[in-house]
């Protein structure tokens, strides 16, 4: 009977799908589209969490990175840093399990927030090459190093361990990390040398060392000692979450009374703030959390969204700094002009953000080109989908021209220029899991705005000055010129001889020149005398 | 004939403004040219001689500042050509002239000395406020766009020129009607008209026969020469001299600055200005006599932007008569050609406009 009913015969098909398998079928989601692209991603997650792991340590990053070229679309990627090392059973977990991870949980301005990174790279290497992803972690000096080499049941999203043993590792602590992938290497814009260089000038403090797929040696040097502020982590802000997260928080929660769970697991919400809320969606104070019920949930929902709450505390993130970006900058881009803006922070949907902006001019760039636009979340570059990205609309509704640079209206302007836009945030908008593109909440395009703005007008002055200067130099050369015209008609109308008034008007230039210099900025008009 | 002490106070006098200059360069002071400004701000109009004169603000051109520069070289290398060209050889120049002779490459640069003539009029304009000699008297010429017919017999260079008797064209006025002399004049008064084609009709009307009248005309703004000419005529013949122009603003301009003097030339006006001139027609009162509403033009964006400029010169705010004029041709929102009377018949301006307008003295001042 049972064989006859459609759904029985469907659900033998009908099976849960893991993670793993879900990513193996749509690579892409991760920015895995391409093998150029891949190739990227796969330095990037590497990089990003060696420069995390290395702050939690409070330790100056040196991280060294290499591409092995094998054959035309397949490389080695090695990355090393000098970070805290990872304890043996959890380096398992880390690389070679989707989804596991520190960063999940908290609201912490991290480079990477997903945890799928890293461990979505050592997917691609096994789907691609079929070949373990070989990594050493040393957590002490006194401590020996271990060494794995691991793959992923995509089944069961669990780790296969093929090899784990001790190793002689010349480091005190850090890990290593290598991977064989089917990729591809090319220059440009959206390239690994690129996206190393970017992370260079957002990470001052960091040291990177590069050998490319042509075995050159490229050093990133380190130009301050100083660590970045380590950012906090804050508690999400009522306002910033949706219904499925207050569901499971309701549900993972440790607080047993409604009221306990408002006050300790959110941020702003005191003992009136929460016994006010409680009070207006008619539920005790004293209920336990894992108890309510869906309907009772969504009350409490809308009345939390409905409730005056403070902003969330912005003391949580960790800016590079002007000083620090113009020095990155500094040290990687040849320009002759360079302004930086550090914006305070500011909130979207319960989340607090900030906004730093740069911008480099003249020197070797590109006079008659679109500007170069240098996107960065967290400190991370941002190398793809330029155009749908929330940074980019802020830069292009801009208008430029005010500022000294050309543009066509609504687009991103022209000159010999690079933009620098960096958002830090606790959880920053993503239009997707490849981490790519900013969403364009209007709070964040402000603050866009008005750094570039503020960034606009130093290079404005700059560039009055600059051009001022240089017309000054050509008109006293002009002078120059016109003497020996002058003494010459000077001579036809008086007889005197034209040497020597050419000798005089000499001396009174030479006499006069920075005074003249200055006299350059008045008003050209003739001076009326009474 | 120009006689010969006026040359050498004219060389002494340019030649006085070149001393001026090495005397300041010998003491390392920056070389500077004060004189007169010759803009707006600096025009007064003198109700009592009820002419435009400079006023006393004084301009400054330094040498060395980036903005006077070039003009101070300009005023110099214009003198000196002048000086040396015209004035030490004896002979006159057109202002094109002198711009041709002024206008070279500075080597090494891309500048010239002077790009268009414009700039070369404007330093003999300067050189005459700076010196006080006139353009006449630094030997420099201008166009000759003028004409004159009528019963006066003058003195041209030597040769004896009768000017009734010059055919369609009449007497070609040259630019400089100074050294002019009136022989033998017999006339009622002199008609002077911004068009060439109505002096053209009136002279195929044989209108000065009849009427013992001078024609003059000079296209469009009147030269130089032919207001000096027209101001011996009134000074020294003691003629009437009335004014035909287009009922516009252009054409009530072309009046003012016979009678009181231009913003331009503000520094010549003594030379210039005829303050007995009287203003004939076109007036408004004309369109409504002759009924010419139909053939009026509509007033465009330029003339209501020059009627507002107009209607704020002092020597216009003050005159009931012009005001009446200026608000009529407003409330018309149209002007006339002097053509326009052609409508009524050809020589309809020759035989019954001007004989009627003149007898029953229908002038405005």
């Amino acid at each position: 009977m049972t064989e006859n009913i459609k759904a029985v015969e469907l659900s033998k098909k009908q099976r849960e799908i893991s993670i793993s398998e879900f990513f193996t079928r749509n690579r892409h989601l991760l920015g895995f589209d391409n093998p150029t692209r891949a190739l990227m991603m796969v330095v990037k997650e590497a990089v990003d969490n060696a420069l995390d792991a290395t702050m939690e340590m409070k330790v100056l990053p040196e991280i060294y990175v290499e591409l092995k070229q094998l054959n035309e679309d397949r490389f080695i990627v090695i990355v090393e840093d000098n970070g805290p090392g990872i304890i043996k059973q959890q380096i398992p977990n880390i690389f070679a399990k989707l989804l596991y991870g520190s960063k999940f949980h908290t609201l912490k301005q991290n480079r990477g927030q997903q945890g799928i990174g890293i461990s979505a790279a050592v997917l691609y290497s096994q789907l691609t090459t079929g070949k373990f992803t070989k990594i050493i972690s040393k957590i002490h000096p006194k401590k020996p190093a271990h060494y794995f080499e691991l793959h992923i049941d995509t089944k069961r999203n669990e780790p296969i361990i093929e090899r784990d043993h001790e190793v002689d590792w010349n480091k005190d602590h850090g890990t290593r990390i290598e991977l064989e992938l089917e990729a591809r290497y090319q220059k440009g814009r959206q390239s690994v040398d690129e996206y190393i260089k970017q992370t260079a000038i957002v990470n001052p403090h960091a040291k990177i060392i590069y050998i490319t797929p042509e075995k050159e040696r490229i050093e990133f040097p380190r130009v301050t000692n100083d660590l970045p502020k380590e950012p906090k982590e804050i508690k999400p802000h009522p306002h910033g979450i949706e219904i499925g997260t207050l569901i499971r928080m309701l549900k993972d929660t440790t607080s047993t009374t409604l009221s306990s769970f408002l006050q300790n697991d959110f941020s702003r919400i005191g003992p009136t703030v929460s016994s006010n809320i409680c009070d207006e969606a008619k539920l005790s104070t004293r209920a336990k959390p894992s108890s309510l019920e869906n309907s009772q949930i969504e009350i409490l929902f809308k009345v939390i969204q409905n409730t005056k709450i403070i902003a969330p505390p912005t003391d949580c993130l960790s800016p590079i700094g002007s000083e620090l970006l113009e020095k990155g900058l500094k040290k990687e881009i040849q320009a002759d002009f360079f302004t930086t803006t550090t914006r305070p922070p500011s909130v979207y949907r319960g989340m607090p953000f900030l906004i730093e902006a740069a911008i480099a001019y003249g020197g070797d760039l590109d006079k008659e080109s679109t500007i170069r636009l240098m996107r960065f979340a967290n400190r991370v570059p941002l190398l793809y989908q330029q155009g749908a990205c929330g940074i980019t609309e802020g830069a292009s509704d801009i208008t430029w021209r005010p500022y000294g640079l050309g543009q066509s209206s609504g687009n991103l302007p022209t000159g010999p220029a690079i933009i620098v836009v960096h958002i830090a945030s606790v959880w920053v908008p993503f239009t997707s899991e490849a981490k790519e593109a900013i969403a364009h909440y209007d709070e964040i395009l402000k603050e866009i705005k008005l750094a570039l703005q503020d960034c606009g007008r130093k290079l404005a002055a700059y560039i009055r000055k600059n051009v001022k200067a240089k017309e000054q130099k050509e008109r006293i050369s002009l002078f120059e010129k016109y003497i020996p015209e002058l003494a010459f008609s000077l001579s036809n109308l008086t007889g005197e001889k034209s040497a020597i008034i050419e000798e005089n008007l000499k001396k009174i230039l030479n006499k006069n020149m920075s005074k003249l210099i200055e006299s350059v900025q008045e008003d050209g008009k003739e001076e009326s005398k009474e | 004939m120009e006689k010969k002490n006026q040359k050498n106070k004219s060389k002494e006098e340019i030649e006085l403004l070149g001393r001026r200059i090495v005397n300041q360069i010998d003491k390392g002071k920056n070389p500077e040219i004060v004189f007169p400004l010759r803009n707006l701000s600096n025009i007064v109009y003198d109700k009592k001689t009820k002419t435009l004169k400079l006023g006393d603000k004084k301009g400054s051109r330094l040498f060395f500042n980036v903005a006077h520069a070039k003009k101070f070289l300009q005023t110099v290398e214009v003198a000196s050509i002048i000086k040396k060209e015209l004035l030490d050889s004896g002979k006159h120049e057109h202002l094109r002239g002198v711009f041709y002779i002024s206008k070279r490459t500075i080597p090494g640069t891309n500048v010239n000395i002077v790009d268009d003539q414009t700039e070369s009029d404007k330093a003999i304009e300067d050189l005459e406020v700076i010196t006080g000699l006139s353009r006449e008297q630094m030997h420099v010429s201008a166009n000759k766009m003028g004409s004159m017919v009528g019963n006066i017999i003058l003195e041209d260079s030597g040769d004896t020129i009768d000017c009734s008797k010059l055919g369609r064209g009449g007497y070609s006025v040259p630019s400089i009607t100074d050294e002019l002399s009136f022989k033998k004049v017999n006339a009622k008064y002199i008609l002077y008209m911004e068009k060439a084609a109505i002096f053209e009709r009136l002279n195929e009307d044989k209108f000065w026969q009849k009427n013992n009248a001078i024609l003059v005309t000079s296209q469009g703004q009147t030269t130089r020469g032919i207001r000096r000419l027209l101001q011996r005529l009134s000074d020294e013949e003691n003629l009437p001299i009335y004014v035909l122009t287009d009922f516009d603003c252009w054409g009530f301009y072309i009046y003012s600055v016979i009678k009181y003097g231009s913003i331009a030339l503000a520094h010549a006006s003594e030379k210039l200005t005829i303050p007995g001139v009287k203003f004939l027609g076109i007036t408004a009162d004309d369109i409504v006599k002759y009924d010419l509403k139909k053939h009026l033009i509509k007033l465009n964006e330029q003339d209501l932007t020059r009627m507002k400029q107009v209607s704020e010169y002092e020597w216009f705010k003050e005159n009931k008569d012009w005001l009446r004029q200026l608000k009529m041709m407003k409330d018309f929102g149209a002007k006339a050609e002097i053509q326009a009377l052609a409508t009524k018949g050809i020589s309809f301006i020759s035989e019954k406009y001007l004989p009627e307008k003149i007898k029953n003295k229908e002038f405005l001042d």
